[in-house]
């Protein structure tokens, strides 16, 4: 690594960072609840409604301003090594914020209601097409018909080797498991980048 | 910074403001209007970790606003993320990164720099991670 220390600091500190994606009401904030240390936070993003429309979300500066809530998490690994879980602003139009969300992010969760699959779509596109790892995590709402890991992969069409994982997303150990899967998926990714790159 | 000022006894009907109203300043006001933090053109990443300069200048009041001295004193408990320290000081990010910027060019914090997209951690980080998070 190359750049987890600061200019002219003297942290080693290295923080790593998993989007918690999916539609509205599909348990992101139940999720990150469930797994973090701190009681889920919640950040404020200011914005402007025209930038929008443009990639550079910096200038901020218009007069309208829509306010764009996120939740976060923790999980201390060890002193110097923390891990931050971030869920992702649900509705369509804060698009934008997923890119600096996704910057530098190790990996992606994504949640998905068997009922509504279909709220899920956007954000496995996102993630394929930026080639983000992600696992699709089936969260197995009471009174939803239970399909297999094996049919929800079938129906999103994942690309080869996407992990589906069966969970309930107010389970810490669920939860847990999860992030486990995540972060393993991450690591072989990066290897078989890693190979191609010199192959 | 944030109290009306209020004169003599209220008239009934006359209280515009409730905490529903929102804040009563608007956030960039905190900045003096300034949306990008200063000359040095960090964007720090949320998950960028702040901590206080050891060697960090004696300042007065006259160039840290009370918003810069709550993050002083948030930085001072623990090494704090830009994230936790937008939520733990009830502010927008956007607004936390200016200042954050005006407090890096006073040399009284470090901020660490993310990890940049085309490189994740080492394997060995993404083992101590799945070992630490079975572990919990």
């Amino acid at each position: 690594m190359v750049s987890e220390h600061s200019a002219g600091g003297d942290t080693s500190a290295l923080a790593l960072k998993i989007l918690v994606a999916g539609g509205f009401g599909v348990g992101k904030t139940t999720l990150v609840g469930a797994v973090s240390e701190i009681r889920p936070l919640r950040t404020e993003e200011l914005l402007s409604e025209a930038g929008q429309l443009v990639d550079d979300t910096d200038g901020v500066d218009q007069k309208a301003t829509t306010t764009v809530a996120m939740d976060f998490g923790r999980i201390t690994i060890r002193s110097g090594l923390s891990l931050y879980l971030f869920g992702t602003p649900g509705q369509d139009r804060f698009w934008f914020l997923w890119d600096e969300l996704a910057q530098g992010a190790l990996g992606a969760v994504v949640l998905a209601d068997t009922r509504r699959l279909e709220d899920c779509f956007p954000a496995v596109d996102y993630f394929e097409h930026r080639r983000i790892p992600f696992v699709v995590a089936v969260n197995c709402f009471a009174g939803a018909r239970a399909y297999g890991a094996h049919d929800v992969c079938r129906a999103l069409d994942l690309d080869h080797g996407t992990p589906v994982v069966l969970c309930d997303a107010r389970d810490r150990a669920s939860g847990k498991e999860v992030l486990i899967r995540l972060v393993e998926y991450a690591g072989r990714m990066h290897t078989a980048r890693l190979l191609d790159s010199v192959g | 910074m944030t109290e009306t000022p209020v004169d003599g006894p209220l008239e009934p009907g006359s209280q515009w403001y409730d905490g529903e109203a929102g804040p009563l300043v608007r956030p960039y006001a905190m900045t003096g209007g300034r949306t990008q933090s200063g000359p040095t053109g960090v964007r720090f990443d949320l998950i960028a970790l702040v901590v206080l300069d050891p060697a960090a200048p004696a300042l007065d009041d006259s160039v840290l606003g009370p918003e810069h001295r709550t993050l002083i004193g948030l930085c001072r408990a623990e090494t704090q993320s830009v994230a936790e320290l937008a939520a733990d000081a009830d502010l927008p990010v956007g607004v936390i990164r200016v200042l954050l910027g005006d407090l890096l060019e006073l040399g009284c914090v470090a901020v660490s720099r993310p990890v940049p997209p085309a490189h994740l951690p080492d394997e060995r980080i993404l083992r101590e991670v799945i070992e630490g998070l079975r572990a919990l």
